[in-house]
């Protein structure tokens, strides 16, 4: 088709015509567009976009934030003195044993324990954020990997994934990880599995969705003809394919993973003490706020808030750009 | 439609002896894979400084002797059509629905069971309905005021509200109206026929709370759909032929958006009707999730598998009532 005269003699009188549907003034120009003209690929546009996105600028730059708060903690605390699971009985708390509000020497106050809120409070980032971000690459893993085996097969295989994946939503989530804690002695990569593997249901279904339909392309059937086995089109051809999905959906699973670790800590069968992690400061705090002692409270919760908050806004906004069409909410 | 509904049934029904099965095996390999042997499980239900001979005795009441798929039938065997207990030299009858007899206070488990559902149905019930009227509602008037004032805030408040975890708006929710301003001073559980008035007042903050949260969710998820919608032809066409815009937009805009969110309902629902742990311990109240937390505790294993199953029996049940409900709105459905 492309050789065809038509197409040929159309191009040689209005070069940029492709451009653009609407004739603006651009079109009009001659040969400095034609130069300038380069492939963007679909990935530089969504990060052109998501660079002109101020909320995202805005929580891109919190998580920094958060991210040097949690690298930067030992360095923190050495430079004030105060060791994160360091008592203060004698400073740290007043006559009565009761927590001291926050001051010059304790920037968050302290717990009923006389240690340093704030310093707990820095190293409870790096809990959060490598529970976080573990336990959604455990989920985005398993789920692209059930994801691309159930939806290019298809058949029995994918029945059977499909009940697979009823069956875990079927089971309530809290129940079996509080469960499985309990039992197994709580720490930490009992609990990173356990957020990981029970979420890998929603990225499972995004893909298995995606890879029913891309299989029907050309490109698979190319690659089919070309003799390509199974293994191959699924991890080669069509994996970069959903990849795209499956980011947009693993940036959203990562506040679900903090929250739901912070959860696991708060019934206390998370991460176990002494470690500090903010869903058990909360826990703790649970007892003392209503006495007046609302910064035990209020800090750990707001950096949960906080980190929360940012992944989402971020999360939200890696969708829109990666998928203008969607209803963003930060036009 | 009739075969459809039967095929769904089938389906749940595997759904729950797979959920069982699942759940059996995880109770009952876990601790044998820590190392502990059913004399040592049966050794923690009987008291301080057990006697061998006690210990013996509590093993073969809970059968922790027989093997593995006999315990397994035993307990499938209950649920159906009840099962014999031998406590000594008397005989009692569990009639069905059993799971059996908690190990640590002896009573009988699904009547426990029983008496948590009513704080939880209330608190999930009463959640629902605010969170779905409200979520919708905000999601569909951001939706058609894109861009304004309204949408941007409400959208930052939704933001903010599924970034925030129950057990910290909960918090600051009795701190602020039942410490400091005691608009609602006493959240407990009052029986709905012993005194509706104190029944709702008590649960007003549990209800907003848990419902901000899951509205949150909703409005944005609504807001998206309808979005969406909105721009399907199927909307021009029906502006075209002169509809007033309010029918344009909820018989045909969002109707159409309300699908996918049913589903989540539906499965929402279920959850919290199993339990909300988080809200049910933030604020105290003796419902199913509290009863879960002490199970767990306690290692008490009947009961721990009661109340998965329950919970499972509702997300299943709950799922299922809202795909016979697209059945029945979309013929397109029965067939696939």
């Amino acid at each position: 088709m492309s050789s065809s005269p038509e197409v040929r003699g159309r191009h040689a009188v209005k070069p940029t015509a492709t451009a653009g549907a609407g004739a603006g003034t651009a079109i009009m120009e001659p040969s400095p567009a034609a130069k300038k003209i380069e492939g963007r690929s679909p990935w530089r546009l969504a990060l052109e976009r998501l660079r002109k996105d101020r909320a995202a600028k805005i929580a891109t730059g919190t998580i920094v934030v958060i991210v040097l708060c949690a690298l930067l903690a030992p360095l923190i605390a050495s430079w004030v003195g105060h060791g994160p699971n360091q008592l203060f009985v004698d400073t740290g708390l007043d006559e009565e044993g009761n927590p001291l509000a926050p001051s010059s020497t304790f920037f968050f106050g302290t717990d009923s324990n006389g240690r340093d809120l704030f310093i707990r409070v820095l190293y409870g980032a790096r809990i959060s954020l490598v529970v976080g971000v573990l336990a959604t690459l455990i989920s985005v893993a398993l789920g692209t990997f059930f994801g691309l085996v159930a939806g290019y097969i298809g058949g029995v295989v994918d029945s059977l994934i499909a009940r697979l994946i009823d069956v875990v939503l079927s089971i309530p989530f809290l129940v079996i990880a509080i469960s499985i804690a309990y039992i197994s002695h709580p720490g930490f990569w009992l609990v990173v599995f356990v957020v990981g593997v029970l979420a890998f249901t929603y990225p499972a279904r995004i893909v298995r969705g995606q890879v029913m339909s891309l299989k029907e392309k050309e490109y698979v059937e190319a690659a089919r003809a070309l003799g390509a086995g199974p293994l191959r089109i699924m991890f080669i051809d069509l994996l970069p394919n959903v990849i795209a999905q499956v980011i947009v959906y693993g940036s959203l699973l990562i506040p679900l993973a903090i929250v739901s670790e912070a959860s696991l800590s708060f019934l206390g069968v998370g991460i176990p003490p002494p470690t500090a992690d903010w869903g058990s400061m909360i826990n703790d705090a649970s007892g003392y706020y209503q006495a007046g002692f609302w910064w035990y409270l209020l800090f750990p919760a707001l950096a949960l808030l906080i980190t929360t908050l940012a992944f989402n806004i971020l999360g939200d906004s890696v969708r829109d750009a990666m998928d203008p069409r969607g209803a963003g909410i930060y036009e | 439609m009739i075969t459809f509904i039967i095929r769904r049934l089938i389906t749940a029904v595997f759904l729950l002896l797979v959920v069982s099965v699942i759940t059996f095996a995880i109770f009952f390999l876990i601790p044998r894979l820590a190392g502990q042997n059913a004399n040592e499980l049966a050794a923690q239900y009987v008291g301080r400084n057990p006697t061998p001979a006690a210990i013996q005795q509590m093993v073969e009441r809970l059968g922790l002797d027989q093997p593995l798929p006999v315990q397994y039938w035993h307990f499938l065997k209950g649920l159906v059509a009840g099962e014999n207990y031998s406590a000594g030299p008397s005989v009692t009858y569990c009639p069905p629905p059993c799971f059996g007899y908690s190990f640590r206070s002896q009573l009988a488990v699904w009547p426990q069971m029983v008496s948590a559902l009513p704080v939880t149905v209330s608190l999930a019930l009463g959640a629902a309905i605010l969170w779905l009227l409200g979520g919708v509602s905000i999601g569909v008037l951001s939706a058609l005021r894109r861009g304004s004032i309204f949408d941007r805030f409400s959208m930052g408040v939704a933001l903010a509200g599924v970034s925030l975890p129950i057990f910290f708006t909960g918090l600051i929710s009795l701190e602020l109206f039942s410490y400091k301003w005691p608009l609602f001073p006493n959240v407990q559980y009052v029986n709905i026929a012993v005194n509706p008035l104190l029944w709702a007042r008590n649960l007003v903050l549990p209800w907003v709370t848990l419902a901000f949260l899951y509205a949150a969710l909703y409005a944005r998820l609504t807001r998206a759909g309808m979005l969406e919608t909105m721009n399907e032809d199927y909307i021009r066409t029906a502006r075209a032929k002169g509809l007033r815009e309010r029918s344009v937009v909820v018989k045909h805009g969002l109707r159409a958006a309300l699908t996918p969110i049913l589903t989540i309902f539906g499965m929402d629902l279920g959850l919290l009707l199993g339990g909300a742990i988080l809200t049910e311990s933030t604020f105290s109240l003796p419902g199913l999730g509290q009863f879960t937390v002490l199970a767990i505790q306690n290692q008490d294993f009947p009961e721990i598998m009661g109340v998965v199953m329950l919970a499972a029996f509702f997300i299943v049940i709950a799922n299922m009532l809202v795909d016979i409900l697209y059945a029945a709105i979309d013929p397109r459905v029965r067939i696939s």
